[in-house]
């Protein structure tokens, strides 16, 4: 039920339903998104970015945010603990508990080897279990790798490290053959054929769901199966520092409880950052679809330990958050309704692109609707534009959204807004980070040996850029990735004296470049209390 | 000037603008959220929250992310809860009815009282995915319980010690399993894959100058 202001446009919106679902409206040409990329899209406002000054990537622009934790100091010094008396000792220690990590540790675990999973929240409090869309995979007769890989070379701005996209999209049929066989429950048709849509900016009907409980039903899944597993969880626990060697190979974090406090020491032969994403950091005010952990630990351990990033620069700005209503402001609208049918229209009821380009155009596309165009609806907390959901309805039939969307459904249900027969309001919501710590194809970093990186904390899969049903893919290729190797080389690995030695020589490099800052880093969460004396 | 409401957390009395959410109301009552918080969204179950409107005899449950906050609501977080969750082997349990009399016998001892459906966050008929359960109708249990985000506030009001959303998570991972119709065009691509099939495209792709690709990429036929 919308308020008494939004009827005038509503009523233009309803009027021109019929007319709009038969529109087909023409995709953008290559110069046309290039233009319109530089002119609206956030990556592309200079002043909301910084040079950094110190560490691997010193002269690259980062956000603002980024580079202030970036650039900061550690919560500890080394004498804070006692790197000789370890409270945990194993093969492989991962860090975070989303779909990255729980495919890397029960992997790692299938090798053998001897692992823990620390995760500062519960295991599943993560971007995995928001996930709604889908996951792509090219698995039907008219499809194949190579199609997939163009498509996403050309969504990622031709920037992607080809070797990375080349296994994301080799190993795809393989990951969605393994999570079936753990049990996950994909939309089929009765004979077993995969039922399949397509994602912004694809060529062919790849996108692969669990209703729009995509990500929930695969990271509960991976959840359990940690659990059968007994491996061990150590949760409300964070890594704060990352521990190296002598020989200057990561060893092991430093770990901490977040209700107590308490510092531990977790040795290991290898580690895997699979902390996920930065949403929460809110890069330019952006309101986000991520959950309340993304604060860009994995960046920022591995940063200060040496390890380079790539592309750290470009974000993913989702076109569809959540406009109205304020209690649900920035939650995730998931592309899966416009791969079912619904079109954007603007304040006048009229379709202005083709819902299925890329996000990045998508969210351009929008945010000029709303600022030079002045088509935008305004929702009481800002502007945004109409997505359609009832052509779904008109389109697939009746019982089509409970079917395939319920969770959308029951979202705004909530809030007295009954999708089916009411469009809804969205505006672009921070989403992704696209950029990350720069890996090899064996999931090590570029220049810390036995330093694992997998999912959202990697940069350089996707480019610039990246598809939807691409990231519930790269935790799961590159989660199975990282743990595979992570074990193996844990079988070969004798590790040295433990140091701490990179805070204080971080340390020194922030005096020498003139930074003063009261920041410490990791983040860990976003404060959202109300201050009151402050 | 917004208008306010009084809430009552965990007994005491703030006052909170009436648009907030229970979980952003404790936010602006100066509570730094460690546990109880998870997605945000709905989706992940950190949030299970128990409330009482004064003078309503009605206990209610919801999720702190998705729920409004009301005028004399008392409120009481329930961030965890002990659920049982069993240990199996995914691929030696039978999907046959013994195996949930095996892990999870109390589903028998069900009394019907309805107080899961009741209580159940996502509104599903909670009682009836476990009478599907009782019967080893696995495919109907898990589509019930489909949309269960693993809150536990069902097994908190059971009287008879049901784990309920670890039951439904053992009959969906044997329906995906074991009872889903296989895929025929899955098996072939992974097969295809393995025998090297496309390794000359994408040994091509590797190697096309960007140019190239772009060409290909903006020519591209796109699938009706």
């Amino acid at each position: 039920m919308y308020a008494e202001s939004f009827q005038k446009s509503l009523a233009l919106v309803e009027e021109a339903r019929e007319k709009n679902i038969a529109l087909e409206p023409v995709r953008m040409t290559a110069e046309q998104k290039e233009t319109l990329l530089a002119t609206f899209h956030p990556d592309y406002k200079a002043d909301e970015f910084v040079t950094l000054t110190v560490g691997p990537n010193k002269g690259d622009k980062v956000p603002t945010e980024l580079g202030e934790i970036l650039q900061a100091h550690s919560r500890i010094t080394a004498d804070s603990v006692d790197l000789n008396a370890p409270d945990y000792d194993v093969d492989v220690l991962v860090i975070g508990g989303g779909g990255a990590g729980t495919s890397a540790a029960i992997e790692a675990h299938e090798a053998g080897a001897k692992v823990m999973i620390v995760t500062k929240l519960r295991m599943g409090d993560a971007n995995t279990m928001m996930a709604e869309g889908g996951i792509q995979a090219a698995d039907k007769p008219n499809d194949s790798p190579a199609i997939h890989f163009v498509d996403a070379f050309g969504g990622g701005h031709f920037a992607a490290k080809r070797e990375l996209l080349a296994k994301l999209v080799c190993d795809a049929p393989e990951a969605i053959q393994w999570l079936s066989e753990l049990g996950v429950e994909f939309d089929k048709t009765e004979d077993g054929t995969m039922v399949t849509t397509h994602g912004g900016g694809t060529s062919r009907k790849r996108m692969h769901a669990a209703k729009d409980y995509s990500g929930a039903e695969i990271m509960r899944t991976l959840r359990d199966e940690v659990l059968n597993r007994q491996i061990p969880v150590v949760d409300f626990t964070a890594a704060i520092e990352l521990i190296l060697d002598d020989k200057g190979n990561a060893a092991g974090a430093v770990l901490m409880n977040m209700e107590t406090k308490e510092l531990y020491v977790a040795k290991a032969k290898t580690v895997v950052i699979a902390t996920g994403g930065a949403g929460r950091m809110h890069y330019q005010g952006f309101p986000t679809s991520n959950h309340y952990g993304a604060t860009a630990d994995g960046l920022v351990l591995g940063y200060r330990a040496g390890a380079k990033l790539l592309y750290a620069e470009t974000l993913q700005y989702h076109p569809t958050g959540t406009a109205f209503p304020e209690q649900i402001f920035g939650a995730l609208v998931t592309e899966k309704v416009r791969s079912l049918g619904a079109k954007l229209v603007n304040v006048n009821g009229e379709v202005f692109m083709h819902p299925l380009e890329t996000r990045d155009v998508t969210a351009a596309s929008i945010i000029r609707e709303c600022s030079e165009r002045g088509n935008g609806v305004e929702t009481g907390n800002g502007l945004g534009v109409w997505l359609d959901t009832p052509m779904i309805e008109k389109i697939g039939g009746e019982g089509t959204i409970e079917k395939r969307i319920p969770a959308m459904m029951r979202m705004f249900g909530k809030y007295g807004i009954d999708i089916r027969k009411e469009p809804i309001l969205v505006y672009p919501t921070l989403h992704y980070q696209n950029g990350g710590l720069d890996i090899n194809v064996n999931g090590m970093t570029t220049n810390i040996t036995n330093l694992f990186v997998a999912g959202e904390a990697v940069g350089g899969i996707h480019g610039k850029n990246r598809l939807m049903g691409n990231s519930l893919l790269d935790i799961i290729v590159f989660g199975r990735n990282a743990g595979i190797n992570a074990a193996s080389a844990a079988k070969n690995t004798e590790v040295g004296t433990l140091t701490l030695d990179h805070i204080a020589k971080f340390e020194n490099e922030l005096k020498d470049a003139g930074i003063t800052t009261d920041t410490v880093s990791p983040k860990l969460l976003p404060d959202y209390t109300r201050k009151v004396n402050a | 000037m917004e208008n306010m409401v009084n809430i009552f957390l965990f007994g005491k009395k703030y006052s909170v603008p009436e648009n907030l959410t229970i979980m952003t109301a404790m936010e602006y009552a100066g509570y730094q959220l460690v546990r109880g918080c998870g997605c945000r969204n709905g989706f992940c179950g950190a949030c299970a929250t128990i409330y009482r409107i004064k003078g309503d005899r009605e206990l209610k449950a919801c999720l702190a992310c998705q729920t409004k906050v009301e005028n004399d609501m008392y409120i009481a977080t329930l961030p965890f809860f002990p659920l049982v969750k069993e240990v199996y082997d995914m691929n030696k349990i039978k999907p046959t009815e013994a195996v949930m009399m095996q892990l999870y016998p109390e589903i028998y001892a069900c009394v019907g009282c309805n107080a899961c459906t009741k209580a159940c966050t996502q509104e599903l008929n909670v009682m009836q995915y476990i009478a599907y359960a009782q019967r080893g109708d696995f495919e109907a249990c898990a589509e019930e319980s489909f949309d269960c985000v693993m809150c536990g506030v069902c097994s908190s009001r059971c009287p008879a010690g049901i784990s309920h959303p670890q039951v439904a998570m053992l009959a969906r991972r044997i329906n995906g399993k074991y009872l889903a119709p296989g895929c025929g065009h899955l098996e072939d691509r992974v097969k295809e894959i393995k025998d090297g099939e496309f390794n000359d495209l994408i040994e091509a792709l590797m190697q096309k100058p960007v140019e190239e690709l772009k060409e290909l990429y903006n020519t591209r036929e796109i699938e009706k």
